[in-house]
């Protein structure tokens, strides 16, 4: 996977500046210094974050921040974890994330099936506005949005407020609303590749296209929705501006915004920030190394269409 | 309009409308379904995105206390006139935005080209060091901030601490968020620390697409390494550099969790103005003015919808010629 260009060029060949067994040594060692440098420095700020959430404020306040450790422990991840109620908050991401990702992914597929998978004369029109629907900063829209969620009303089984504002549901619409934007350039791109010949044999087989859709379209493009399930879920979990705008009650926010207001409240010395910082990251860096492969795939077919 | 699939194109980049011999009038059901399936999430984005952009600029044109549908009255251009000549922050605000625009285009994007273009070869541990400068992407911005925010503390800061500038009585105390000529250079390190491994992960993804013959052609015609680059390699990533070009300019647009964060859970801090701030300050801060928000975001509408055409008539160009 690494490069599949250098197996394929013959070595008399190959471009200059290539590393080659042998003559090529001192180059490729340079290379090697340079990324070894550039890598170990940008993981710097996590391991400070790291070292820092591992000593306890009293180590750290009598020898300062940058000083050998007198003894490490998870306490301040426990104490993050317990005292602020963090269970909590990660609860409000997962109630949040989850349902986000799958309508997102439903409703892309449906807009992106309509769109190339039939030949109507609106259909690059649709597929504009869904682009740049999600290209558009989030602030554009944030004044109107905000009256909107005030006045706008909900059941209360869906909304605890009442109103789309300051509820669960508010959060997954504008996140399905804003997001499908994306999912519906990707999936469309996906289905395009995906031969014509497919539907053909199942409209002559007299089958329908709610049929097609769920039967036919839908399993094939599974390697999609791999990826942009897993992207879509951290990019969601990872949001913070819509729950901090459109959200009044801070125990209803999910953790990522939540982490501002425990900033100040419960996380009063930088120790304490670094673990509930990374705490937050677990479940993104979890996502991202188990399904690394995914989240990639995810990012560059959105990217390197053609 | 007709109603009609086409079940006879191979695919839909070859299948012009006009060109259908055999297509085939849907059914009722499936003209039921099709609507349903486009309606909802249209409707959705509809409601809650476009019409919100329209009536901020709709709202931009009016003074309104925010409360009652009623209190709302036309004011003409007077929000525009009122935030180019007599609100503060809103000029240093579009300085910042355009210096966060030049500085991402200039620093962590080429920074980004230039490792993918060093990670594009058959070299050991590409992997760990692909992932060492991906990590910060996956991470939320605010939580970026926050990470930041440890190394910034002038007190207790990994930077200070380890300049030696860590005491308020010396000489040399470096308040590096709240010093207004330094905290916006240093919001854009954090902000560069997580652009590089994007832009880095896009431009890989794309070098790896190119076809290895246009190189070998390159190199047999006795081209360099950087005259490969330039004249071979970037022009053949044609549509990967407009993808990294818009996500530059996006991503400066959009810049918000990081400094909200930076700038201490308030998002005002002198020296860190930006529009995308000033809009939200606007609309939930102390003092809300609507108007003053709406005419602000119309203004980043306006920039940001210049950004997102270009972009889309690049990538559409094809499907609409076909």
């Amino acid at each position: 996977m690494t490069t599949t260009t250098a197996t394929n060029v013959p070595k008399a060949t190959a471009p200059a500046g290539r590393v080659r067994s042998g003559r090529g040594k001192p180059r490729g060692l340079g290379r090697h210094v340079f990324l070894t440098v550039v890598s170990v420095g940008w993981l710097i700020p996590l391991a400070w974050a790291l070292f820092t959430s591992l000593r306890s404020y009293s180590d750290t306040a009598e020898h300062g921040y940058l000083s050998w450790p007198h003894g490490l422990s998870f306490n301040n991840f426990s104490t993050a974890f317990d005292q602020s109620g963090m269970p909590h908050f990660f609860w409000n991401s997962l109630l949040i994330t989850v349902p986000a990702v799958l309508l997102t992914l439903l409703f892309a597929s449906a807009v992106a099936f309509f769109v190339s998978r039939f030949d109507f004369r609106f259909n690059i029109a649709l597929l504009m506005l869904f682009t740049a629907g999600n290209l558009l900063p989030a602030q554009v829209i944030i004044t109107p949005l905000y009256k909107l969620y005030l006045q706008l009303p909900l059941p209360s089984f869906l909304s605890g407020s009442g109103y789309f504002y300051d509820s669960a549901f508010g959060i997954i619409t504008i996140h399905v609303a804003y997001q499908c934007g994306f999912c519906v350039f990707v999936l469309s791109n996906y289905m395009r590749t995906i031969p014509r010949e497919i539907s053909e044999a199942a409209l002559v087989d007299g089958a329908p296209v709610w049929r097609q859709y769920f039967q036919i379209i839908l399993p094939l493009c599974r390697p999609a929705f791999a990826a942009l399930a897993t992207l879509e879920s951290i990019w969601i979990y990872n949001d913070f501006f819509w729950s901090l705008i459109l959200m009044e009650t801070g125990d209803k926010r999910p953790v990522t915004s939540a982490l501002a207001g425990l900033s100040g409240e419960y996380f009063t010395n930088p120790n304490l920030i670094a673990a509930g910082a990374l705490l937050t990251c677990i479940p993104t860096l979890v996502i991202y190394l188990v399904l690394q492969r995914h989240f990639v795939g995810g990012l560059t077919i959105g990217a390197s269409k053609s | 309009m007709a109603i009609t699939a086409d079940v006879t194109g191979k695919n839909a980049k070859n299948a012009a409308p006009r060109r259908r011999p055999r297509t085939r009038v849907l059914s009722f059901g499936d003209k039921v379904f099709l609507t349903v399936l486009i309606g909802v999430p249209l409707l959705a984005l509809l409601a809650f995105v476009w019409l919100p952009a329209l009536a901020s600029v709709a709202i931009s044109f009016t003074q309104w206390d925010g409360i009652g549908l009623s209190s709302i009255h036309w004011v003409g251009l007077q929000n525009y006139k009122n935030i180019f000549t007599n609100y503060p922050p809103f000029w240093p605000a579009v300085e910042h935005n355009i210096i966060w625009m030049a500085f991402t285009a200039l620093v962590p994007t080429p920074a980004g080209i230039f490792l993918a273009y060093q990670l594009d070869r058959k070299i050991r541990f590409s992997r760990f060091y692909q992932m060492a400068i991906f990590v910060p992407v996956v991470l939320s911005t605010a939580v970026v901030g926050f990470i930041w925010e440890i190394i910034y503390d002038p007190d207790n800061g990994l930077l200070n601490s380890a300049l030696g500038t860590n005491n308020p009585a010396g000489k040399h105390y470096i308040d590096w968020l709240g010093n207004p000529h330094l905290n916006l250079w240093a919001v854009l390190v954090a902000s560069a620390w997580r652009h590089t491994g994007y832009v880095m992960i896009l431009y890989l993804a794309g070098l790896k697409s190119v076809d290895p013959s246009l190189r070998e052609a390159a190199a047999i015609d006795g081209a360099n390494g950087r005259q490969t680059f330039l004249r071979v390699i970037v022009p053949a990533m044609k549509p990967i550099n407009v993808t990294i070009i818009v996500i530059t300019v996006m991503e400066s647009l959009r810049a918000f969790d990081m400094v909200y964060v930076l700038s201490g859970n308030n998002g005002s801090k002198q020296g860190l103005e930006l529009l995308s701030l000033l809009i939200t300050n606007n609309t939930v801060g102390e003092s809300p003015r609507p108007g003053y928000g709406s005419a602000l975001a119309t203004v980043l509408l306006v920039v940001s919808l210049a950004a997102i055409v270009t972009f889309l008539v690049q990538n559409f160009r094809k499907e609409r010629r076909a």
